[in-house]
């Protein structure tokens, strides 16, 4: 289990490392050196793409967290809260490619919000030359992750909350007079927080090194760090693989670098929070900070939501020309085309998401299964090593995971790249899961036991049965993020391997927006399929049994 | 056990339950078929890791010294399904996701082999506690006191060859409790079950009609030892 768990992180990393020091057999580099680190440092604006790595990831990653935390201290338990959720929970199944390219479509000089306000307001005919995309600073880059990390962050929080008690420390709160987010920000927060923690570090060290997003949205002068890293990567020059590779070590410490930044302050934010404890001011007037808090959450609720309409229309539209707001013509003969065009990637994409989803949930349910049964405690180190992907920036061991691959004759099967998509969705698999079955009373595999069934039948006719919904959710949440992978992919995909991701995000720099559109939608469909599986099956499946009803 | 002879029924020889090294419950005694033992004590006092040894489900942090004997078969290292002991909990734990019916047949031993055969002795035993009629219904739907007659009859279809009751009728409300708890002692005597039932409720205690054994060392009223926390045991022979 721990070879299967982190073997592919470290062979990996050991991939990347050796080329890195100027060893690549297959290339014919057989002698040490440093000067793939000297090329590397020699490449025009390096010091820029390393800064607005750190810089956007990391500021994305903290906006985020912010955003979620203060929306719900303000908000939690009221119908405002339950109606947002209901909008949140489904842009988390949204690739982030797919709202990077909706997201462009919305703000970009050409987008609909200049239309909005165009020729009316603004006076401008044609779109006007303003770098509201790509802009240098990466403003665009950093709001795209924002608006993809606080759905990820906002569940994670609300699956903390889910823990016994939480609400009667809200009545304990309230009744010792403090304000509602006084309670959330003394109280429950320092009881959740380590739950949100290990998902607040996976999402800097994917913002830190993201390249779907960046490539789309990001910078091009320079670009950031990674989505430089998979040009030279791709580079007709071989030799640039070297230097490749001592970028990803680069990468790798810039995400370091960010995690530790993060690190410390939240040590300082504890110190911080725990010197105001006994303060005992109540803050029982916290009208404004609420408001602070709801209004983002529209925003990025809002934003999102236009986004993917915006995405449904262009694939509709035959033409749709600046500044008109509605598409002239309609037309769906495009869209057939592009379908016809679209199918093998389409094909691919189902059949990788379904059988990672597949094998990581049985896998999962392996795990936890086996640990129930030896009656040992899901905490421990092996939950390190489940999240250790999740934690390491993708593309500092998918280059090494890319040349094993190559040297093994492997590179470009749809087997190899559904190890390295297992090697993502199998850590989000078991986020997913293990707290459902852990909440599941122990109690009934006992009855059931000591009624003489066996291992076998406890776990298929009474815990499975049980967790029926979280499972077939697990399985959804695992297809969403199968079908979100893009350097996996990319990389070990080799162009033999293509998915409806990796051709929107090539479609998406270039000029035929139906196109991109559709492939971006082709993006949402699969996960949006599983995700109402997994509502319909349970409420089918049980539709005479009311305490399976209301269940979660 | 010291007795050569007589190993009938459920029989706790010179058991002791550690945590990480620390002595937590000491017990040595033998529950014949037929009677009923009661255990009092607090939450915490140990009991509830006592019925995971019985049962099979000790965890792992603890250690257990001593043997459990079922009618002279020694069971200290089977798995818990190979025990034939029952459990009941405070709830009563019927399956949500199947119908009582399902629930009752669940909890018959293979040996009953044809399908009708199967589904009558399932309807027989909800005659038996008055729930005739109920076999298609959603538990979800029946009463606390008609769940807990159902969890009762699911267990003894099962077979057992003892009775673990952890306070199985502190759900139910005053008028049906002592209803309940009659037809389970009944069912337990005439099926001549060794009975361990765990308890805080007086009254329950009283009506079990069994020897009382109190595990915080003394009843609080009448001042008499029990077992306690790793000292020597009183036994029932």
């Amino acid at each position: 289990m721990v070879i299967l768990l982190a073997g592919p992180v470290l062979a990996g990393l050991a991939g990347t490392f050796l080329p890195a020091f100027g060893y690549l057999p297959v290339l014919g580099y057989t002698s040490l050196s440093l000067d793939p680190l000297r090329d590397l440092f020699e490449m025009p604006g390096l010091t820029k793409s390393v800064l607005l790595s750190f810089g956007t990831g990391l500021a994305a990653s903290i906006l985020s967290l912010a955003i979620v935390l203060v929306f719900t201290a303000g908000w939690s338990e009221t119908r405002t809260f339950q109606r947002l959720t209901r909008f949140l929970s489904p842009l988390l199944s949204v690739p982030h490619a797919a709202a990077a390219i909706g997201l462009a479509f919305l703000i970009a000089p050409s987008g609909f919000l200049v239309r909005l306000f165009s020729p009316w307001a603004t006076g401008w005919t044609r779109p006007p030359d303003l770098l509201i995309l790509n802009d240098p600073a990466g403003l665009a880059m950093t709001f795209g992750l924002v608006a993809k990390e606080v759905p990820f962050l906002f569940l994670m929080t609300l699956a903390a909350l889910n823990r016994p008690h939480i609400k009667e420390f809200y009545k304990a709160g309230a009744s010792l007079g403090y304000g509602r987010m006084s309670v959330f920000f003394k109280v429950v927060l320092p009881q959740i927080y380590p739950l949100i923690r290990l998902p607040m570090l996976a999402v800097i060290a994917y913002s830190t090194s993201v390249v779907d997003v960046a490539q789309i949205l990001g910078p091009t002068t320079p670009a950031p760090l990674a989505p430089r890293l998979v040009a030279w990567m791709n580079d007709p020059d071989l030799s640039k693989r070297l230097m490749a590779s001592a970028g990803a070590l680069l990468q790798l410490f810039v995400s370091a670098c960010a995690l530790l930044t993060y690190l410390g302050l939240e040590r300082l934010a504890g110190i911080w929070q725990r010197a105001r404890h006994g303060s005992g001011r109540r803050r029982r007037q916290d009208f404004l900070a609420r408001q602070a808090g709801l209004y983002p959450m529209i925003l990025i609720v809002a934003v999102m939501m236009l986004s993917i309409a915006l995405l449904a229309l262009w694939t509709a539209a035959r033409s749709w020309w600046f500044p008109a707001i509605a598409p002239q013509k309609w037309g769906f003969g495009r869209m057939a085309d592009a379908f016809g065009m679209g199918a093998p990637a389409l094909a691919a994409t189902l059949a990788l998401a379904f059988a990672s989803a597949g094998i990581a949930t049985a896998l999962t349910l392996w795990l936890l299964d086996d640990r129930s049964v030896r009656n040992v405690s899901t905490q421990g180190k092996l939950n390190v090593l489940i999240f250790l992907p999740l934690l390491l920036p993708q593309i500092s061991f998918l280059f090494g995971l890319q040349m094993l691959f190559l040297v093994g004759g492997l590179s470009g099967t749809f087997v190899a790249v559904l190890l390295a998509h297992l090697v993502f969705v199998f850590p989000y698999a078991f986020l997913a899961l293990s707290d459902p079955w852990n909440r599941l009373d122990p109690r009934y595999a006992k009855v059931a036991t000591s009624m003489g069934a066996s291992r076998a039948r406890v776990f298929w006719q009474v815990r499975l049965p049980l967790l029926l919904r979280p499972v077939l959710v697990t399985f959804a949440v695992a297809a969403a993020v199968s079908v979100g992978q893009y350097l996996p992919t990319l990389m070990i995909g080799a162009g033999r391997i293509v998915t409806v991701t990796t051709e929107s995000v090539a479609l998406a720099s270039g000029g035929n927006r139906q196109v991109a559109a559709l492939y971006a939608v082709l993006q949402l469909i699969i996960p949006l399929m599983t995700f109402v599986l997994a509502a319909l099956v349970p409420s089918l499946v049980f539709r005479n049994r009311a305490a399976m009803r209301l269940e979660r | 056990m010291h007795a050569k002879e007589d190993t009938s029924g459920l029989v706790l020889d010179s058991v002791c339950l550690r945590l990480e090294g620390a002595p937590l419950i000491s017990i040595d005694c033998q529950i014949r078929p037929g009677r009923i033992l009661t255990i009092m004590g607090e939450s915490g006092s140990g009991k509830s890791s006592l019925l995971d040894f019985i049962a099979g489900f000790l965890k792992p942090a603890f250690q257990a010294e001593g043997k459990l004997l079922l009618n002279g078969e020694d069971l200290t290292g089977l798995p818990a399904q190979e025990r034939h002991i029952g459990l009941m909990f405070q709830s009563p734990l019927l399956f949500p996701h199947m119908s009582v019916l399902q629930n009752l047949l669940f909890a018959l031993p293979p040996s009953v082999n044809t399908r009708s055969k199967r589904k009558e002795a399932a309807q027989k035993a909800l005659e038996d506690v008055g729930l005739a009629g109920f076999a298609g219904r959603d538990p979800a739907t029946l009463s606390g006191g008609q769940q807990t007659r159902v969890a009762l009859m699911r267990t003894l279809l099962a077979d057992p060859k003892a009775l673990l009751l952890d306070e199985p009728f502190s759900s139910l409300d005053q008028t049906r409790r002592a209803d309940v708890r009659d037809l389970v002692f009944r069912l337990a005597r005439e099926k001549n079950l060794p009975v361990l039932l765990v308890t805080h409720d007086r009254e329950d205690a009283a009506a079990a009609g069994g020897m009382i054994h109190y595990l915080d060392g003394r009843d609080p009223e009448t001042g008499c030892a029990g077992f306690a926390h790793g000292k020597p045991v009183s036994v029932q022979r």
